[in-house]
């Protein structure tokens, strides 16, 4: 076996996600993300059960994998119970992991996510932050969120939440000893390594784009990542 | 015909829901965007059915959105997960009631890979004691919370004030009902009626009145996609996943939506605003789009609460068509104020899609 094989036979889900796939295509029949991309599970699932080396290493720097939506509406299907999705999840770890990931145009986009979810986790203890979620990156949330982000405090107030304070409660602030308790997790299970291995990876895909890179969200790396699209990942 | 078969694959669906006595862990997407539906849900376990729930202000995000998003590793997420369970063993509970369906999607991976992989299990015990000094006990019962509404929809139906019917023609509410993908499509056999026929949401609504709506689409999921919605330049999977739904669930003329997951309702809320803007097409009545609801909502409206303390104002599509047809009462002028009655303002006009 190869040694990227090795790597993904490694994560559980991978083991969970594919057993023997008889490629009927059922799974790219229901996928969400094969009506709307180039995009096709069931030759996932093949190349991937080829143990070609070449292949695999082609597939964790392709734009590919990082169409799934993780659905799980594959696994609901699979007439030998594989899913597809699981297979993605392991894969998208193993790029990440070996900075395949920033070769894609897709795959560079795990900053911006790392940027905006991932720290907010630490920062906040929530994956999502209110006053985060900022109108300008979010048009299509209208403008009832236009009026909720100028008046946060107030409405969450109105409908019983205890928005930044003590105790428990809809947005509380989560205590400082619990976000440091959330950081020892990461240190201790990998959660840090992988956001320093996003960062580093980035931060040289940055240079070799020639694109300026600095922390946070306001700069031309990750504004480029979050909205760049080459508009050729579609069926039309 | 023999029906034993039937009722036998039937029972693998059904589910067992704690009686009392849970222990509540919140949403991320439902605490932003729809924060009056878990202050209902509470406040219906609580005092309208006299039922113990605890919540511990020290639990954190499961971390979902950054899991599924592919940023944060499954032992870190089983981890945080580990210590919601220590959390709720310290505080003497075994009955863990998610807010989240993504959560619940991710409790129930966790818990069926440590029964698969119980070295996974210990693994993440060692790291939860180094990294915290925790200890946990599994959750005797993991239910999602919309189980447990639909485990008390009878008792709701009995001392609601209100049903989900057309008070002008007499007739039931026809309801779209949307089950968040996570709830059930990765392991069937833990959620009510499986992937296939799930009865959480159509249990609700039949026994509140109404009638659901089966249209080709009704599986398909509402686009979130995780990072398919987060990063901007993706924003057309979303989209168009929700624009598949509508387009198919429309010639049914639906009076209302009603879904459980955190994601969905705001997803199918906003993006028929976008759709309204970008394209100039409405799926509802003169120009307004289809009210789209939590099943708080919808459970609060029938036991009568007020429409405003629900959180009906913070959706992009107008609610009052539905709570006009029901003959729900509400104060149009207090639609906007704060608690204390202040003037906070109001969210300007869409430019197309009717309000």
């Amino acid at each position: 076996m190869g040694v990227l094989y090795d790597k993904l036979a490694k994560d559980v889900r991978f083991r969970e996600g594919i057993n023997s796939c008889i490629n009927c295509g059922t799974c790219t029949a229901i996928c969400a993300a094969a009506e709307f991309y180039n995009y096709d599970p069931r030759i996932i699932a093949d190349t991937v059960q080829s143990r070609d080396e070449s292949k695999i290493e082609a597939l964790l720097k392709s734009e590919t994998i990082w169409y799934c939506g993780e659905c799980m509406s594959c696994k609901t299907r699979c007439p030998r119970g594989n899913a597809p999705g699981l297979i993605i999840m392991a894969l998208r770890s193993l790029s990440q992991e070996e900075g395949y990931f920033v070769e894609s145009e897709k795959g560079r986009q795990q900053l911006a996510l790392k940027r905006t979810v991932g720290e907010w986790i630490l920062k906040y203890g929530y994956c999502l932050y209110a006053e985060n979620i900022l109108p300008e990156m979010h048009p299509e949330q209208g403008p009832v969120w236009e009026w909720e982000s100028k008046h946060l405090p107030e409405i969450f107030e109105r409908l019983g939440g205890n928005y930044k304070g003590d105790g428990p409660g809809i947005l509380r602030k989560i205590p400082q000893e619990t976000l440091d308790e959330l950081k020892s997790i990461f240190d201790v299970t990998g959660g840090t390594v992988r956001y320093e291995k996003i960062e580093n990876f980035s931060k040289e895909k940055a240079k070799e784009l020639g694109l300026q890179f600095d922390e946070g969200i306001d700069n031309e790396y990750v504004k480029h990542i979050y909205t760049v699209n080459n508009h050729s990942h579609t069926k039309e | 015909m023999k029906i034993e078969g039937k009722q036998h694959i039937w029972q693998d669906y059904q589910k067992e829901i704690a009686e009392n006595h849970y222990f509540y862990v919140r949403s991320c997407v439902r605490q932003n965007f729809f924060p009056g539906s878990e202050t209902a849900f509470l406040r219906i376990l609580r005092e309208e059915l006299g039922k113990d729930v605890f919540e511990n202000p020290c639990h954190t995000t499961c971390t979902g959105i950054g899991y599924h998003g592919d940023i944060v590793p499954f032992d870190t997420t089983m981890t945080v997960v580990a210590r919601q369970f220590a959390l709720m063993t310290e505080s003497g509970y075994e009955n863990l009631v998610p807010s989240c369906i993504t959560s619940f999607g991710i409790y129930t991976e966790i818990l069926e890979t440590w029964e698969h992989f119980p070295e996974e299990e210990e693994k993440v015990r060692e790291y939860l004691y180094k990294a915290t000094h925790r200890e946990f006990k599994i959750p005797k019962n993991l239910a999602h919370a919309s189980d447990v509404i639909y485990k008390f929809r009878k008792e709701i139906s009995e001392k609601g004030k209100f049903r989900l019917v057309n008070v002008n023609t007499g007739k039931p509410l026809k309801v779209v009902e949307h089950i968040g993908c996570h709830y059930a499509k990765m392991f069937p056999s833990k959620g009510i009626g499986g992937a296939e026929y799930p009865y959480v949401l159509t249990g609700m609504v039949e026994d509140w009145g109404g009638e659901v709506i089966d249209y080709p689409e009704r599986r398909h999921c509402c686009g979130f996609g995780f990072r398919q919605y987060l990063v901007k330049a993706n924003r057309g999977y979303s989209v168009a996943c929700s624009h598949k739904k509508f387009e198919s669930m429309h010639p049914y003329k639906p009076d209302m939506i009603i879904t459980n997951c955190p994601g969905c309702p705001m997803f199918l809320d906003r993006w028929q605003y976008a759709i309204a803007e970008m394209e100039g097409k409405t799926y509802g009545e003169n120009g307004q789009g289809i009210p789209v609801f939590t099943y708080e909502e919808v459970a609060g409206l029938v036991l009568g609460y007020d429409p405003w303390d629900l959180g009906l104002q913070v959706h992009q599509v107008s609610c009052e068509p539905v709570l006009d047809k029901i003959g729900i009462p509400y104060d149009t002028s207090k639609k906007y104020l704060g608690k204390q009655g202040q003037n906070i303002g109001m969210p300007d006009k869409p430019y197309i899609l009717k309000t």
